[in-house]
């Protein structure tokens, strides 16, 4: 269990896990040993309502139903994981659980960081450079000249 | 915020588990008397009984209130249950939906859970109450409906108090509540419409 303090920290890295490509994360699990794991939750895919506010300030509005994958899991060191991922993978829901749990472990903590959610977030920020790229070489500029004075 | 730590694993396969023990439940109250095994039965929280344990995972849902009795009331044992099920947690044991009673020592009178009324008698509290010895011997005569002719139940609660409060209870009817008797991996039903002799 982490300090009270270290809760952003924990849903700064399960974001980076959520949105992780599975390819990355299937890379990852591979390499590690077999951490011996029993299950608070086995995967579960359902629906959650998206509720969003126009303009971050209007009023609470239900944007839509999204597809999510659930689970939770218990390291035999103690620590638990919880994921929940956009999809159906439940495969990217184990992984992202585990690698939650092996964060919140103080001997593995630093070496997760650096093998997973490090690369992950290099990866996702370089894909949104191309996307921003992308979009701002369509970008138009639009001025309107001003009309000389005593016309 | 929920605490991981505490919460003992649900059922190995959530739907045919779920559903296995629910027809355990529904044998069990409808052959009052007869005791079953719950199987299969994943490991239980501290202080439940695993037969307990397997029917609130199998039967609690969003829309239903537990109430949990004094010894078994903290926060981490809730949290088990709702973080299986979603249930909500009763602050009194008249608006429960199923109440666990962790021992006949901290049974409270019956007439204190809700017995549901002639129009919605479906509304009472089910009642699971654990206790330490669950046999088809001694104790009390059980008849009515679903017992052929009639059955014994040893369950070693102190029987006559206890069967003045069931034959109030009886007389309720179409109202009532409804009672599992749970013990290790024994269960055992006591349906409102079972006559009860000590």
């Amino acid at each position: 269990m982490l300090p009270p303090g270290d809760t952003e920290e924990r849903g700064r890295w399960m974001g980076l896990l959520a949105r992780a490509p599975l390819a990355l994360l299937e890379a990852w699990r591979d390499r590690q040993a077999a951490p011996a794991y029993t299950w608070l939750r086995k995967p579960e895919t359902g629906l959650v309502m998206v509720r969003a506010r126009a303009g971050a300030s209007g009023e609470k509005f239900n944007l839509g139903e999204m597809t999510i994958t659930r689970c939770a899991l218990r390291l035999s060191a103690g620590q638990s994981g919880v994921a929940y991922v956009q999809g159906r993978s439940k495969r990217k829901a184990e992984i992202a659980a585990l690698a939650d749990a092996l964060l919140q472990s103080p001997a593995e903590h630093a070496r997760v960081l650096q093998e997973l959610v490090e690369p992950i977030r290099a990866q996702l920020a370089a894909e949104s450079g191309r996307k921003r790229a992308r979009a701002e070489a369509t970008r138009v500029e639009f001025f309107t000249l001003a009309r000389e004075a005593g016309e | 915020m929920l605490d991981l730590e505490r919460i003992e694993g649900g059922f190995e396969d959530a739907v045919l588990d779920s559903q296995a023990a629910f027809r355990v439940a529904l044998s069990a109250l409808s052959r009052p008397g007869r005791i079953l095994e719950v199987a299969p039965c994943p490991a239980a929280p501290q202080g439940v009984h695993p037969a307990a344990n397997a029917l609130l995972l199998a039967l609690l849902d969003q829309d239903t209130q537990l109430w949990l009795s004094p010894s078994l009331s903290n926060d981490s044992l809730s949290g088990h249950f709702r973080f299986h099920t979603g249930c909500r947690t009763a602050a009194t044991t008249d608006s429960a939906d199923f109440a666990l009673v962790a021992s006949a020592a901290e049974l409270p009178a019956l007439d204190a859970f809700c017995t549901g009324d002639d129009e919605h008698p479906e509304r009472s509290t089910t009642l699971l109450l654990q206790v330490d010895v669950l046999e088809p011997a001694g104790g009390w005569r059980l008849s009515g409906p679903g017992i052929k002719d009639a059955v014994r139940l040893a369950t070693g609660l102190p029987g006559a108090a206890f069967a003045a409060q069931w034959a109030r209870n009886q007389r309720r009817f179409p109202g009532g509540i409804d009672m599992f008797f749970a013990c290790g991996r024994s269960l055992c039903g006591l349906p409102r419409s079972t006559r009860l002799d000590a």
